[in-house]
This record gives C-alpha cells, structure tokens and sequence, in this order.
C-alpha cells in the first residue's frame, strides 16, 4: 500500500526524527514539605494561578471490605463530604459550593483516596472542611440512605452496561474466592445490610496517618503546607488497623464466559496474569504492551482488528498491577456474528508477540513515543498531584519524573521479547463475552 | 482506553468540555490574526509544562449534511486519517507517535475538530502534516469500506448497546420537528450504509479550506513563534470559495410529545424533559446567559430540585437540569430525574412539573442568583489551570459564530444577569408545547 510521497514532506520528517532531542521533561520540581508531626507531603508549587490542588491515598481499600458486605469503602467515598462536624449534609454541601471548593473521595481495590481543589483565597476554609470530612464525618441516617440508594441505582445502572458487566466477570474469574473478586461498589445484595457501624468502623480503623500519602499542586509555599498538614492531617490515628491481603496470582487459564444479553454488539475482554509494579521487567513489559495494545492507532490489535479488518471501534490492552496481584487485559466490541473471529485474532497476536517478540524499529518507535509522551501528562494541577501520589504509593522516588524516561531508555529488545515470552499465554487467555456471540459457548 | 478519532455527541464530550463554559476576562488572553487566505489563528500561551497541543476546527459539523446522508461529517473525519496525496494510510498518526504525541479528532454538530499535543519544538512537525490533510485528501474506496464497518461498530458500541443512548436519539428526532439537530452526529444506520466515495468527497471538497476553519495554538508557545509556522504551512493553501452554511428553521412547536423506550435491560429507570432554547446562534439571545445562571440555580447538588425531590420527599436518587448555549441552531434546557425505589414513574414526573410549575410562578431567589454567580466566578479562574481548555473554548466559540470577545467577557455577562432576567427567561423558554419528554422505562412483564 505504499504511495508516492513527496520529497518535500518526507525529507522534512525523516530530519526531524533524526534530530530528535531528549525530549524535554515536564518542568517539575518535586518538594517534600514535612510537618512538625511528621506528615509528608509531595509539593509542587506553581503560582501561575490561585489554585491549590490537592490528592491523598491511604492505603487498604475495598479489598478490605468485611466478608459480606462488599462496598464498605465505596460508600464511606460517597458519605464522607454528606456532613461533619457540627454542619449537616445540606450545610456542608453548601459550603463547599459558596467557596467553590471541589471535594470527594473514592475507593479502589487496593487504596481509598480523596481530592481537594480550591481558590487560595478560600484556602484555610478549603483545608479546614477537608479536615472535617475525615476526621468527623457525620454518617448522618439521612444522608447514608440518600447516598446508599444512590450507590444501588447506580449498580442498576451497571447492570445494564454491558462493558461493566464484562470487566467485573473479568475479575470474578480471575480471582476466585480472593478479594478482588469483589465488586468495589458491592453488589445489590450487600449494599443493603451495611450498616452505619461498618461505615464508622472503617473511617475509624482506615483513615491514618501512617498508611497516607498527600500530593499538593499549586499556590502554597512548602512552609504554608507544613502547617496546614498538621491542622488537617494531625488528628488522625497514628496508625491503621493491620491489614492482610493475600498475594494472588491470576490463575485462571483459559476460561471462556458469556453473560448473554439482547444487544447487537458483543463487548469482549480477555486477560492473563501480569506483571506487579515493582517488578525489574515492568517496564519491559510496559513497552512490550505499547505495541502489542497499548499504543492506540498504533498498536497490532488496533491495526489487525480494526485497521485491516474493521471488526472494532476500538481493540486495546493494558497492564493492570495491583498490590496484590496483576494482570493484562484487554478488550474489543463487536457485531455478535464476528465476535468468534475477534477472539481468534486476539489470541493470534497474542502467539506472536510471544514467540517473536518486537521489532528493533518497533522498540524504537515505542521508546520515542513513551518518552515524548511522558510530559503530556502535566496538563493540569489535579493530574500532577494525583501523579504525585501515585509516586508515593508505588514507592517510587521523588526524582521520578526525571528519571522515568531513562527507565524506558533502558529496555533492550531482548528484555522486550524475553518478557514477551515469558509473560504471554494464548493458550491461557481468559474471554468474557457480554452479548449474544455467535460461534462461541462458554466453558 | 480511550476514544479515536471519535465523534463528540452532545450528552458526552461536548458537554464536558462546555457546560461549565469556563472562560473570563483575561482568563484565556489569547492573541489572534488572520491569514491571507482566510484561515483565523488563535494563540494561547501557557508555559507551565513544555508542550504545546494544535487544534484546527473546520466550520462543518453534522448538520451541515445534505438531507438524507446523515453520517458523513463523522466518516470523513475518520478518513482524515487515511492516505493524503503525500501520505500513507495510517502515517499520520504514526508520524505523530514517532514525535511522541498524541492525536485525535472529533465532531460535532457544527464543527469538526483534529488534535495534536506534542512536545513544544515540533509543532512545525504537526502543522506541516495538518496542513497537508486540509487539501490532499486521497477518498480511497478500498479504506472507505472497512471504515465503514468501524463506524458502524462505533455506533453499535456508542448508541445501539445502551437503551439510554437509544432514548436520547430518540428525543433529540421529536425535539427538534425540522431542524438538522434531529439527527444523530453518528448517522441513522441505514444511511451510513448508503453514503457513497463520491458523497464523502463533495463533502470534503466543499468544507475543508482555509477560510472555513480555525487554527488554535495553546501550550508553551508565543504568537510571534506560531506566526511564521502558520504562514509557511497553512498561509500557502489557496482560498476557498466562500461558504454559506444553509440551516433550515424550526416551525412552531403546536404539541408537547413524549418518548417511552422500554427495554427489558433497564433497572433504573428515568425521565428528562427538555425545553427547545436559544443558543449563541439561534433564537433570542436575550436569554442565553439567564439560562446559564438558572441552570445552575437548579443544577447544583444543593439546588432547588435536589433538594426538594432528593433530600426532602426522598422519591427521587438523583435530579438536576442543564443548559448548553453554544451552537448556530436551537439548543435546549433540560431537566433529568430518577425515581426512588418504590416510586412510581408518574408520581416522580408529576413532582417534577410541579418544581416547573413552582418555579415559572415564583421565581428564584436573589440569594440563589447571588450563590450561582459566585460559584461561576470561580469556574472562569479553573478554567485556566488546564493547558488545553482553552484552545477547547474558543475553538468551539469561534466554530459556531462567537468572537473571542463573546468568551473572554464571559463573566462580565454573568455577572450583569438580574433575577428579573432569569425568571423571564424560565418563562420565555419553560413552553409545554416546545417540549419533549423522554422516559427510560423496564419493559412490562408480559
């Protein structure tokens, strides 16, 4: 399919690539700010605007949801700014609204985290209602029925997505019996019997300061921070509850699914154990997945699925580490009549890149756009202080961000196809089908 | 995940990008010229990291389509990644990749949008393949097929899968009795079935030139540094013929309708009654910044409607409204419940109408339109911590018939809006027989 080209066009390109830079990193600089009591935040300040964003993790989250009752965290995520202290829901809420300060909190498998933007004028009053929320969150009959039928019209809702229905199935079959098999927002049979005790045991025994990490972004000196973490952060508990979850890996092999239901286009994920964070060849294995379905437009999924063929909108895959776990997945939605032929084109270049690994041209083209990318990411003050506490939780290190490309520098093509091989299984590809596939049963 | 060369539709992206319409004197400072052949640039500089994202917007959305070829906005931008006369299928967006950047596109009812972020030194990089496309274009029938099937399963994926992405295309055909907003961004299927190479090239051969599209430049960038790239790349395509955008009007509105898609997959049902409004571009304009500051009088999480059928008589889990402006047609405000378990359908819809009812005879408070005006205040100073909100804004308000005064004294206008204004606009636009009332409905056991 090759076409003339005009010298013109190309020469000006293929020049430019040659002259390709190291890519200038986002400008950045990474404080600790450390409090009188001994709470640490990561700082970037950034006075070009009055904002001050700020992002926080405490580690442990739905994963330690009490047998049963699924969705504990979630909904403590979704009660804890609905009244503190003395001021009720409706109170609090209009506080935040008439200083226009954005708060809330969510939880994932393995943290429960909270964000906070504000005006620094309203800054003191920002950190203060923060403050609040964690440490005197009301739990309020009222509002924990409001937001618990929230939480249930919202699984509802899910139950009709069929891509929701596809990723949960994807982690029951993962992960049977194990913790992450479990639904962060529960279920419409356990939502109901949490009660308000579960909520406050959790806000009480989670929320601590020595499973917390803090990301700030903005319009604050490290001196106005270290003071402000101690008035806000100071009166939690010292520590969390122990907690334990059990390492697991990803053992299901092969499994096949279908959740049938009337729609015309089936939604499809496949996946297989991964590769944990810190792990010395993730990064390897990152690259690896840029090209096998990470890279969008570029990646051999996108281009065998829906370039060559137009079976998908979309064909992707990606790492998924947990604390506990990992895996690669990944996923494509089409007409219930093609769904068999996807799959068996997922798995194809599954094979291949297991048994032959990437390209030297490949590698490099995925290098350059993993490390030219990287400073897009610094669009914006909550993504910085969101990326700040991810640093924290990942143990990575405070240089991170000007280290992180060599990282990618690093990987060597045999890394790439060594990995590759050790790490993809077609033949233990798990598939989860949402529709009505034609040619494919489940096991 | 993410979306590619993706459309926008109203209830997803656009309204993301536009609900809060976040811009205010001297928030965005962009600086702008025009070049030779008609094509206006506008510059944004924002230095907080070293990137810079390019976006050109093509005065050219969905409805902007002959009648009967619904679908073609969104296929050609598909095919905008495809082979140009210097270009591989495909070679786009790896050129881009080998820079370490990322592109997208996306489209509108009125516009058509490409996007590049990169690192700051290689917008000339960036220009130079966007320039390119603008003219070059090869309409090849062999890629237009395949792509055909990949829209197809877009709209699948986007609308066909989800009863409530069914309903709302639904609404938006009785909303609107004549004018092109009532059909889909995406196209009715039978139609993207039958839309020809030749349909699509006509199509790309009437609107993309110079003089029908905006160039916006936001990131670590200077006005004096974009100048001499945009002249070079795109300074020396030629004019265009002038284009007028032909748009039918809406008739009278004689009857109020309602819409009921039942689907055995629902388990939450809802309503939505959506009120035909003016816009930027359509009707009184009077009204528009009124209807902004209702909206979030009644919108907010302690707004009127929360609280009243959310907090206090428990028979709804959630209720708001919301109000888009910018558009050259009719845009509408609408208002959105879901019942409490238990709740019947009619009892939530009759509670509704009477917050309607309450509102058009009493009116807001000047404490609400004092709270609503503050809080939009500050949404102008969010505005501009994102590097690419911006160049979102003001491409959008360029696209559709807006100056960049109109978004930088944004507001000033909010702030000069009275509460004599915003009742009489509830009750110029809050008309039974100019709305459409949808239900997402469980199917009855039969």
């Amino acid at each position: 399919m090759s076409r003339a080209r005009l010298a013109g066009m190309s020469a000006a390109i293929v020049a430019a690539l040659i002259l390709t830079a190291p890519l200038a990193r986002a400008a950045v600089k990474v404080q600790e700010a450390v409090s009188a009591k001994g709470i640490t935040a990561w700082l970037v300040e950034d006075h070009t605007n009055p904002i001050i964003s700020v992002n926080f993790a405490f580690r442990g989250g739905s994963a330690l949801d009490p047998d049963g009752k699924d969705g504990v965290a979630n909904l403590v995520s979704a009660t804890l700014d609905e009244g503190a202290g003395d001021m009720d829901s409706e109170s609090f809420q209009r506080r935040l609204e008439d200083l226009s300060i954005s708060l809330s909190f969510s939880a994932g498998l393995d943290t429960f985290s909270g964000r906070m933007r504000t005006l620094t004028r309203n800054r003191d009053d920002a950190f203060g209602l923060l403050k609040l929320a964690i440490t005197r969150p009301r739990f309020d009959p009222e509002a924990v029925e409001r937001i618990r039928s929230q939480v249930l019209a919202g699984l509802r809702r899910a139950s009709e997505n069929p891509r929701r229905l596809a990723n949960r199935a994807m982690f029951q079959t993962m992960f049977p019996g194990h913790p992450y098999s479990r639904p962060t927002d529960g279920t419409l049979e356990t939502v109901p019997v949490i009660k308000i005790a579960d909520l406050k045991a959790f806000a009480a025994r989670r929320l601590a300061r020595d499973n917390l990490v803090i990301g700030v972004v903005g319009d604050i000196t490290a001196a106005e921070l270290k003071t402000l973490l101690d008035t806000t952060f100071g009166e939690l508990p010292a520590a969390a509850e122990p907690w334990e979850v059990p390492d697991v890996t990803a053992t299901a092999t092969g499994r096949r699914v279908v959740i049938e239901k009337p729609i015309p286009q089936s939604v499809i994920r496949f996946g297989q154990a991964g590769i944990k964070r810190e792990d010395p060849d993730f990064y390897a294995a990152y690259v690896m997945n840029y090209v096998l379905g990470g890279g969008g437009f570029e990646s051999r999924l996108h281009e065998e699925v829906r370039e060559k063929r137009g079976l998908a909108y979309s064909a992707f895959s990606y790492l998924a580490p947990l604390d506990h776990s990992a895996l690669i997945v990944g996923g494509a939605g089409t007409a219930n009549a093609q769904a068999s032929r996807t799959i068996d084109i997922v798995r194809a270049e599954w094979k291949r890149m297991a048994e032959q690994g990437l390209s030297e041209p490949e590698l490099n083209d995925a290098k350059t756009y993993l490390t030219g990318s990287y400073a897009l990411r610094f669009g914006s003050s909550p993504r910085i202080a969101a990326m700040l506490t991810g640093l924290q939780l990942e143990n990575l290190g405070r240089e991170y961000f000007d280290i992180r490309n060599s990282l990618i520098e690093k990987v060597t093509l045999d890394d790439v196809n060594r990995v590759a091989k050790s790490l993809l299984r077609p033949e233990n590809l798990t598939l989860v089908v949402v529709g009505q596939p034609e040619n494919f049963s489940a096991d | 995940m993410m979306f590619r060369r993706t459309l926008l539709t109203a209830a997803v992206a656009a309204a993301a990008w536009l609900s809060v319409l976040p811009a205010a004197a001297e928030v965005f400072n962009p600086k702008t010229f025009t070049l030779d052949n008609g094509m206006q640039v506008v510059v944004i500089s924002n230095h907080r990291a070293p990137i810079v994202t390019q976006m050109v917007w093509y005065k050219v959305g969905s409805a902007d389509e002959p009648r009967g070829k619904s679908g073609i906005a969104h296929f050609v931008e598909h095919l905008m990644f495809k082979a140009t006369k210097n270009l591989e299928s495909g070679e786009f967006s790896r050129t881009v990749a080998r820079n370490g950047g990322r592109d997208n596109g996306f489209t509108s009812y009125d516009y058509t949008g490409y996007h590049q972020s990169v690192a700051a030194d290689r917008l000339g990089i960036v220009m130079q393949l966007e320039a390119d496309r603008m003219r070059n274009l090869i309409i090849d029938p062999g890629e237009v097929e395949p792509e055909r099937l990949v829209v197809l399963e877009e709209r699948r994926s986007r609308t066909d899968n989800s009863p409530g992405a069914k309903l709302f295309e639904q609404m938006n055909a009785a909303l609107y009795l004549n004018y092109p907003y009532r059909d889909p961004i995406i196209g009715w299927e039978h139609e993207i079935r039958r839309i020809t190479v030749e349909d699509l090239r006509a199509f790309y051969d009437k609107w993309y030139w110079p003089n029908n599209a905006v160039l916006v430049v936001a990131g670590d960038v200077t006005v004096d540094q974009v100048r001499p790239l945009a002249e070079k790349y795109y300074g020396v395509i030629p004019r265009g013929p002038g284009i007028k955008r032909e748009r039918t009007a809406e008739p009278p509105h004689n009857a109020a309708r309602r819409v009921i898609l039942r689907d055995r997959r629902v388990r939450q049902p809802s309503v939505r009654k959506r009120y035909m409004a003016p816009s930027h571009g359509y009707g009184d304009k009077r009204h528009i910044y009124a209807l902004q500051v209702l909206s979030e009088i009644i919108g907010s999480n302690t707004g009127v409607l929360s609280k009243s059928l959310v907090r206090e008589r428990k028979i709804a889990v959630s209720a708001g409204a919301f109000y888009r402006s910018d558009g050259i047609g009719p845009r509408a405000f609408t208002y959105y419940a879901s019942p409490a378990p238990g709740v019947s359908m009619e009892k939530l819809e009759a509670a509704l109408q009477v917050e309607i009812d309450k509102l058009l005879k009493s009116g807001v408070t000047a404490e609400e339109v004092a709270r609503a005006k503050s809080r939009m205040s500050a949404s102008a100073i969010y505005a501009r911590d994102s590097a690419g909100r911006g160049a979102r804004v003001l491409g959008a308000a360029l696209a559709t018939g807006q100056t960049i005064e109109d978004v930088e004294s944004w507001p000033e206008r909010i702030e000069a809006v009275t509460l004599e204004q915003i009742n009489e606009a509830a009750r110029a636009v809050m008309i039974e027989r100019n709305s459409v009332t949808g239900l997402l409905l469980a199917k009855r056991p039969s």
